[in-house]
């Protein structure tokens, strides 16, 4: 192995990806919620179709799924990896603990939390991205010659609630596993100053409660 | 008061071990943990019972010995002390107390309450020092240290290498021992020398000793009986990047 | 030890301490109650061990200051002392240290003598005045 290699594979190494490769996921959402605030836009979906549109066309789009997917499969692997590692560091449990008291249920439970975001992000695609690609029936958005992506949404929404229900539960995960992955990322990089660390832990909390809040709001305003 | 133990027992670290349940009357609050303990023994021992191993040594909070998981937490119910701190005041009448050694896979048990740390041992052995000429001692004076920097590293070599923070750490990371080690020495002038190899090596020994990774869940630091703050740990992440990325050694 | 073998002591005590450490010996070795083996981690036997050593450690201690016919150091024999109270030492018989060689329980240790040799400073009476 030469240096590159040892230093990612240590234990050290390895947060350090998945901290990066968290915060370029974080930077995802920003992006992601930005364009989908376009719904709320009242001209009947006009400019939300003609942002999807440029999206699933544009070639650095592509570009930027391309790196956007291997940055998904190396934080997916990395806490894969990272998880079964600490679980084999302690073969005889305690008897008798409690965690609770010196850390935070989301701190403990990050497995769990991006567990839950994972399932919804592959059922999300299935319902978006992989239709919009693939299925003949959507019809066209008035006046143009794409897909109406608009109408999918509202459709879907509308006629599938219950999956808009479980689209807010899957939100509420993302905002759990949020609420640590935003300042643990820092931390990891080794960025704690008191400068700084004070402002990132509010902006992380901050982050972990309005990103998932906004994508929870589409679902509901499609339902109300 | 009346106090029932539940006490981890194992001959050996082949063995399997179990909780045996003991019943004490007649503690006086003002005992400290482990004298509560030394009673049970000497009960044990005019049984003709083997007493219950465990470590100790100062008594005074410093040396970092004594070790007991008790009820559910490192050192016990009390934040900032070691257990030889901690007295039965802090405990009821009638309580039902768990005495369970630290766990951790690279902290096998030795007996009973025993856990052999030379995990720690070896990962100050792979660069937890400086090299200096030895002779008569320099003016205290002689190197300025800010004060600033002389506090923090001070509050890194509070660690007294008890193991706190890998029984509490859901991983047993051994990151926030490390990085008291790495923060203290590379604050100061004396350990610039070996700054960059003993990151890279400590981290290294640390990995092979089998310590899981941090996870930032703080556990380590609320534990730790000279409450340690997490910001040693970002000290050693980026200590460890710094080297790695800039050092001579391939 | 601390009542008649301390920093000030003399041959009546120190024979008094020698029969009493006898005694104290004689009750740990007979009412010794020991668990466990020799093969494993056995904190009882460690601490007996310790008891033992002491027990055997002190009666050299007391041995080693009753044969000590002078004044010397932190051994202060109340015997062995100039008018003004200080340390009376006996440097024609007692300039060595002493090394003692066991040899077997209740027999006598065997002294031997390491000479202290002085070349560049003279021994003399400490004086404060």
């Amino acid at each position: 192995m030469n240096w590159l290699t040892k230093t990612l594979t240590s234990t050290v190494g390895q947060k350090v990806l998945m901290s990066m490769t968290g915060l370029f996921l974080i930077s995802f959402l920003v992006v992601h919620l930005t364009g989908n605030l376009m719904l709320f836009k009242d001209d009947n979906g006009v400019a939300f179709n003609a942002y999807a549109h440029f999206m699933s066309t544009a070639g650095i789009i592509r570009v930027a799924e391309l790196i956007l997917v291997l940055g998904f499969v190396l934080h997916i692997y990395t806490a894969w990896r990272l998880t079964r590692h600490n679980r084999q560091t302690r073969p005889q449990d305690y008897i008798y603990s409690r965690p609770d008291i010196n850390s935070s249920w989301f701190s403990r439970n990050m497995g769990i939390t991006g567990s839950v975001v994972l399932i919804f992000l592959l059922t999300h695609l299935h319902h978006f991205w992989f239709k919009y690609k693939f299925q003949a029936d959507i019809p066209l958005a008035a006046g143009t010659d794409y897909k109406d992506m608009y109408w999918l949404a509202q459709t879907f929404f509308q006629q599938e609630w219950w999956f808009s229900i479980l689209y807010i539960v899957a939100m509420v995960f993302l905002g759990f596993h949020l609420a640590h992955a935003f300042e643990s990322a820092f931390q990891t990089l080794g960025i704690h100053h008191k400068k700084y660390t004070p402002f990132l832990k509010k902006l992380g909390v901050l982050f972990a409660i309005i990103v998932p809040a906004g994508f929870a709001t589409m679902p509901i305003y499609f339902l109300i | 008061m009346k106090i029932h133990l539940k006490i981890w027992r194992q001959p050996n670290s082949e063995m399997p071990g179990k909780l045996v349940n003991y019943t004490l009357d007649g503690i006086i609050p003002e005992v400290s943990f482990l004298e509560m303990l030394d009673i049970l023994n000497e009960d044990l021992l005019k049984k003709g019972d083997e007493p219950v191993a465990f470590d100790n040594d100062c008594r005074e909070g410093i040396c970092g010995m004594c070790s007991l998981y008790i009820n559910g937490r490192p050192h016990g119910p009390e934040q900032g002390v070691t257990v030889c701190q901690l007295h039965m005041r802090s405990f009821k009448d009638e309580d039902t107390i768990y005495v369970e050694p630290w766990r951790a896979k690279s902290f096998p048990v030795l007996k009973d309450l025993i856990v052999d740390r030379a995990a720690f041992d070896r990962i100050i052995q792979a660069g937890g020092y400086i090299s200096v000429n030895t002779g008569s001692a320099p003016d205290a004076n002689a190197i300025p240290i800010p004060r600033e920097v002389a506090k923090e590293a001070f509050e890194a070599a509070d660690c007294i290498g008890c193991g706190a923070c890998v029984a509490a750490c859901k991983n047993a990371s051994a990151m926030l021992f490390v990085a008291t080690k790495i923060s203290h020495l590379a604050l100061l002038p004396q350990g610039q020398v070996e700054r960059q190899s003993r990151v890279e090596k400590m981290v290294a020994q640390m990995d092979k000793e089998g310590f899981g990774a941090c996870t930032n869940t703080g556990a380590c630091s609320y534990e730790c009986p000279k409450s340690i703050p997490l910001n040693h740990i970002a000290r050693l992440n980026r200590e460890y990047l710094s080297a790695k990325l800039t050092s001579n050694s391939l | 030890m601390w009542n008649d073998c301390g920093m000030s002591r003399n041959k009546e005590g120190l024979k008094k301490a020698k029969d009493k450490i006898k005694a104290l010996e004689e009750e740990f070795w007979k009412n010794l109650r020991m668990v466990g083996t020799n093969d494993e981690l056995n904190q009882t036997l460690e601490k007996s061990l310790r008891v033992a050593d002491f027990l055997e450690m002190s009666q050299l201690m007391v041995e080693d200051a009753l044969h000590r016919n002078e004044s010397c150091g932190s051994h202060f024999r109340e015997e062995y002392q100039t008018e003004e109270g200080e340390a009376q030492r006996d440097d024609d018989n007692f300039a060595y240290v002493a090394a003692w060689e066991y040899q077997g329980k209740n027999k006598p240790e065997v002294l031997h003598k390491e000479a202290l040799k002085f070349e560049n400073a003279k021994l003399t009476q400490r004086n404060y005045k």
